[in-house]
C-alpha cells in the first residue's frame, strides 16, 4: 500500500513501524541513553525507539526535545523515520537538525505495529508481513 | 540555499524554515532586520546541545543578520567567585565560542532591545526568548513568532524567516479587551498583573485599557511582557495610550471577550510564599536597565547586605553603569552586579541556595517551578530591605 504526504527531511529510510496512538513529547518523554520511551502511562512507555519507523499523531512539548532527538541519534538510538498525522515544530525541527527522514500528512489508521515501511520522500509504502494479515 | 550551493549549514538552516513555513502554511519568506537566539545556558542545553551548536559552527554556519545571544548559565568572567563548577563554566564557556565562530555577538542578555539591537515599528525580525519577543512585537511594534532556538538561528544563518503568524497584519488582532481597574504602582505590580493575565488569556492577545494614574515606562512594560509570556505564552500585548499599535479601531476585535482585573491578590498569593529567611535576593528579571541598578543603589543606601544579593544585567549596561559609579555602590554593601546570566538555568541547587526573594513575577514563577526553591515576591524596596535584614520585612 502506498500512502502520500508532505516530506518534511525529504530522505529514504526503512524500517518497522512503532505505532502510537498518543502525541509523544522526547524531551522527558525518551531516555536518550537507552532510547525508551518512559512517560508514566503513554501508550510506547517501555518500547525502544531506536531503528524503527516511529508513528504518532504529533509532537508535544519542550522545545529542548530538538536537541533530545539529536542526542538520541548521536547516540544511535534515534528512530529510522518519522510519521506524522500533523507535524509541530519541536519535532520537525529535532528531525531536520537530526536528519532523521519525516513526513507528515499521512492517514495513520493504515498502519499498524509490526508493518514494514519505507519513507521515500513525500511517499510510504507499507507492506504487513503475511503472517499478521 | 536549499540546493546546497551554499554548504551544507545554510542547507540545513533552509530546510528548518521550509519545513515550519509548511507546517504554519507560511506565506513564503520574508528577510529580517535582526535575530535572538536562544538555547545559550548549558543548564537547559547540556550535552547534546552543545555538540549540536559546535556542529552546526564546523559545518560553516555563519550568520547573514545582526544576531545576539540569550543570557548564559553565568557570568562569563567572574563565574569562578560567584562558585560556579568548574566542568559547568568549561562547557558554558565551549557554547558561546562555537556562537562567537558563527558571528553571533555574545550578548548574553535577554534585554537586546536594551543593547544594540532594537528594531523599528514594522520590523521582520526572528526572535526567541519569550520576554523580548513580547517587547518587541508589543512595546516596539516589530513582528515576530516566538522562536525556538534552532529556528532562530536558521533565520540568522539564512536572513530570512517563513511569514507566517504575528508576521502578518491580520493576526495581530487583540480578541480579549482587559479592563485594569485597581492602582499599579511598581514592576512587582505589573508582573502580578501579567501573571494573572497570561493564565487567563494563555496564548492569546490582550488589548488593556489601565485605569491608574501614572504611565508605565521600559520596566515597567519588560515586567508584564514577561509575566505573560510565562504563565500563559502572550507573544504580542497591546496598551491603550502606549504601545504603538494599541488602536482600537485597528487592532481590537469587534467581538473582543472582556476580561476585568480588579485587584492583584491573586497574583501575589500566587508567586509569593512565607519564608522568613533570605539566602539570595535577585533582581534583574528581565535583565536590570540603569535606572534600576541606579534605583538599587539609592534603596541600599550604603547599608551592608546580609543575604546576597545579585542583579542580573547585561555586560554592555554594567559597563555603563560602572562609569557612572553605581556598581561600586552596590559592592560597597555586598551586593553584586551579575553580567550574562540569568539565573533560570543556573546550578542554583550547588550553590546552596534555599529561598529567594525578587520583584520578577517570571522568576518567582519559574524558580517555583523548577528549582524546588522557597520565593518570596514583592516590590524592589522590599527585595532591597530584605538583602539588607536577611529577612523578609513584614
Amino acid at each position: 500500500m502506498k500512502l502520500i504526504g508532505r516530506a518534511i527531511k525529504e530522505a529514504r529510510a526503512e524500517g518497522e513501524a512503532l505505532v502510537s496512538h498518543e502525541p509523544l513529547g522526547f524531551f522527558g518523554g525518551v531516555d536518550p541513553e537507552t532510547g525508551v520511551v518512559i512517560e508514566p502511562g503513554h501508550e510506547l512507555e517501555g518500547h525502544c525507539i531506536a531503528g524503527t519507523i516511529l508513528v504518532f499523531p504529533r509532537g508535544k512539548g519542550s522545545t529542548v526535545g530538538s536537541y533530545t532527538l539529536y542526542r538520541l541519534r548521536k547516540e544511535g538510538l534515534a528512530p529510522a523515520g518519522i510519521i506524522n498525522a500533523r507535524s509541530e515544530a519541536v519535532v520537525a525541527v529535532g528531525a531536520i537538525i537530526s536528519e532523521i527522514p519525516m513526513v507528515d500528512s499521512i492517514d495513520l489508521s493504515q498502519i499498524q505495529t509490526g508493518d514494514e515501511v519505507t519513507i521515500n520522500g513525500d511517499t510510504v509504502e507499507v507492506v504487513r508481513p503475511a503472517q499478521r494479515s | 540555499m536549499l540546493a546546497g550551493d551554499y554548504g551544507p549549514a545554510t542547507k540545513r538552516a533552509m530546510e528548518i524554515l521550509v519545513a515550519l513555513g509548511k507546517i504554519y502554511a507560511a506565506e513564503g519568506l520574508v528577510p529580517v532586520a535582526s535575530v535572538q537566539v536562544a538555547g545559550v545556558s548549558y543548564g537547559n542545553l547540556g550535552q547534546a546541545g552543545l555538540e549540536f551548536i559546535q556542529e552546526w559552527a564546523e559545518q560553516g554556519a555563519r550568520v547573514r543578520v545582526p544576531t545576539t545571544l540569550n543570557p548564559a548559565g553565568m557570568d562569563l568572567e567572574a563565574w569562578e567567585q560567584l562558585g560556579v563548577p568548574e566542568e559547568y563554566a568549561q562547557c558554558q564557556l565551549k557554547i558561546i565560542d562555537a556562537y562567537r565562530v558563527m558571528g553571533i555577538v555574545p550578548s548574553c542578555s535577554c534585554t537586546p532591545y536594551l543593547v544594540g539591537n532594537r528594531p523599528d515599528l514594522g520590523q521582520h525580525i526572528a526572535w526567541s526568548e519569550s520576554s523580548a519577543v513580547s517587547y518587541a512585537n508589543s512595546v516596539l511594534g516589530a513582528r515576530t513568532n516566538r522562536e525556538g532556538g534552532p529556528s532562530a538561528l536558521a533565520a540568522a544563518i539564512t536572513g530570512r524567516t517563513a511569514k507566517y503568524g504575528l508576521h502578518l497584519e491580520k493576526n495581530r488582532q487583540a480578541r480579549h479587551l482587559v479592563q485594569v481597574n485597581c492602582a499599579l504602582e511598581s514592576v512587582a505590580d505589573f508582573g502580578a498583573l501579567g501573571y494573572i493575565v497570561g493564565r487567563e488569556v494563555e496564548d492569546a492577545i490582550p488589548y488593556f485599557r489601565i485605569d491608574s494614574p501614572g504611565k508605565p515606562g521600559p520596566e515597567e512594560l519588560k515586567a508584564l511582557g514577561a509575566a505573560m509570556a510565562a504563565s500563559g505564552a502572550v507573544a504580542l500585548y497591546h496598551i491603550e495610550g502606549i504601545t504603538p499599535e494599541a488602536n482600537a479601531h485597528t487592532v481590537l476585535a469587534d467581538d473582543a471577550v472582556p476580561v476585568i482585573v480588579e485587584g492583584l491578590d491573586e497574583g501575589y498569593e500566587a508567586l509569593d510564599g512565607t519564608a522568613q529567611e533570605i539566602d539570595l535576593v535577585w533582581i534583574g528579571c528581565p535583565h536590570a536597565s540603569l535606572r534600576e541598578l541606579a534605583q538599587v543603589a539609592a534603596l541600599l543606601g550604603g547599608r551592608p547586605t546580609r543575604a546576597k544579593l545579585w542583579i542580573t544585567t547585561a555586560r554592555a549596561v554594567l559597563g555603563e553603569a560602572r562609569i557612572r559609579g553605581l556598581v561600586e555602590t552596590i559592592e560597597r554593601s555586598g551586593g553584586q552586579v551579575v553580567a550574562d546570566a540569568c539565573l533560570i538555568g543556573a546550578p542554583v541547587q550547588e550553590m546552596g541556595l534555599s529561598t529567594v526573594a525578587t520583584n520578577s513575577a517570571k522568576a518567582a514563577f519559574y524558580l517555583h517551578g523548577h528549582h524546588h526553591l522557597e520565593v518570596r515576591f514583592g516590590p524592589l524596596h522590599r527585595c532591597v530591605e530584605a538583602a539588607v535584614k536577611g529577612r523578609w520585612p513584614g
